[in-house]
């Protein structure tokens, strides 16, 4: 089974997906980042699918459950990317992703956790540390 | 109605839903489809290949070129030896599971299809066909 790998630049987790995924290496992926949400104290998540040309519910699921699992544990999750083609698909398979911020590529994707980066609280708790 | 191609693709575990998947985006493309019928079609393919691996012990996928006329259009038919469903009435509702799903694959594969055919009873398997032609929504 593939492992997906998770970069870590400043308080968030950077995952771009590549692959297309099984349901295994999914549910690994789910785990792999709740792990290291807290271990890193991550504040942010931003999950790259722009390669992805299928999200079919199970994977669909994944992303829900990511980003509640990040919610509880104090951190943001932003998906970033998702084809058009794959949107479409999403509504009539009827999988909303309500829960989900989403963001058009990397980079205002980045945006939005720069947002949750610059609170000063969070600046301040982190120095406790 | 013409079949032009058929291919088989085995089922038996989560690797081989990938493996649908693939085998249904390359047909679809040799039939010309475009990029949201491609996506459709695959998508729905993934949630059925599922189930037989979830519920149906594993099964078969085949994927049949159609050319009916001017028409070209791509059928699936998924077929396990597993325990079938009692009720498809309410197999096929949006949100019931008897696993941890969404309960999202049945329904989201017949909206995702032109034609959607379920022939399932417990103790008999489970097959369904679907298709989906080329240039209709
Ligand atoms: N091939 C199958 N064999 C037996 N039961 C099935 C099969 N496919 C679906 N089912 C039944 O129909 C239910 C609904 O399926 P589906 O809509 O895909 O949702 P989910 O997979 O999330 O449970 C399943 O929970 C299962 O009980
Ligand atoms: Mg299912």
């Amino acid at each position: 089974m593939e492992r997906i790998p998770i970069l870590k630049l400043g308080k968030c987790l950077i995952v771009s997906i590549q692959v297309d995924m099984d349901d295994g290496t999914a549910i690994t992926l789910q785990d792999d980042l709740t792990e290291k949400i807290v271990r890193h104290r991550a504040k942010g998540v931003l999950i790259d699918i722009s390669a992805l040309d299928v999200v079919d519910s199970f994977i669909g699921r994944m992303l829900a459950n990511t980003a509640a699992m990040a919610h509880v544990l104090d951190a943001e999750t932003v998906v970033v990317g998702m084809q058009p083609s794959v949107a479409i698909t999403l509504v009539e398979l009827g999988l909303s992703l309500k829960g989900i911020r989403s963001a058009l590529n990397i980079e205002k994707g980045m945006e939005l956790l720069r947002g949750i980066d610059d609170v000063p609280e969070l600046a301040n708790a982190d120095e406790q540390h | 109605m013409q079949t032009s191609s058929t291919e088989v693709v085995q089922v038996g575990g989560g690797g081989d839903v990938v493996r649908v998947r693939h085998a249904v985006r390359k047909a679809a493309i040799d039939l010309g489809f475009s990029l949201v019928e491609q996506t459709k079609i695959v998508t729905a393919a993934s949630e059925l290949a599922r189930n037989m691996v979830d519920y149906g012990g594993g099964g078969t996928t085949t994927i049949e070129s159609l050319l009916d006329g001017n028409r070209k259009g791509l059928r699936l038919i998924f077929k396990d030896d597993g325990p079938g469903i009692a009720d498809v009435q309410q197999a096929l509702r949006d949100g019931f599971t008897t696993g941890s799903g969404m309960g999202l694959g049945l329904g989201g594969a017949r909206r995702l299809s032109n034609e959607f055919e379920i022939d399932s009873a417990p103790g008999k398997g489970t097959r369904i066909a679907i298709t989906r032609w080329k240039g209709i929504v």
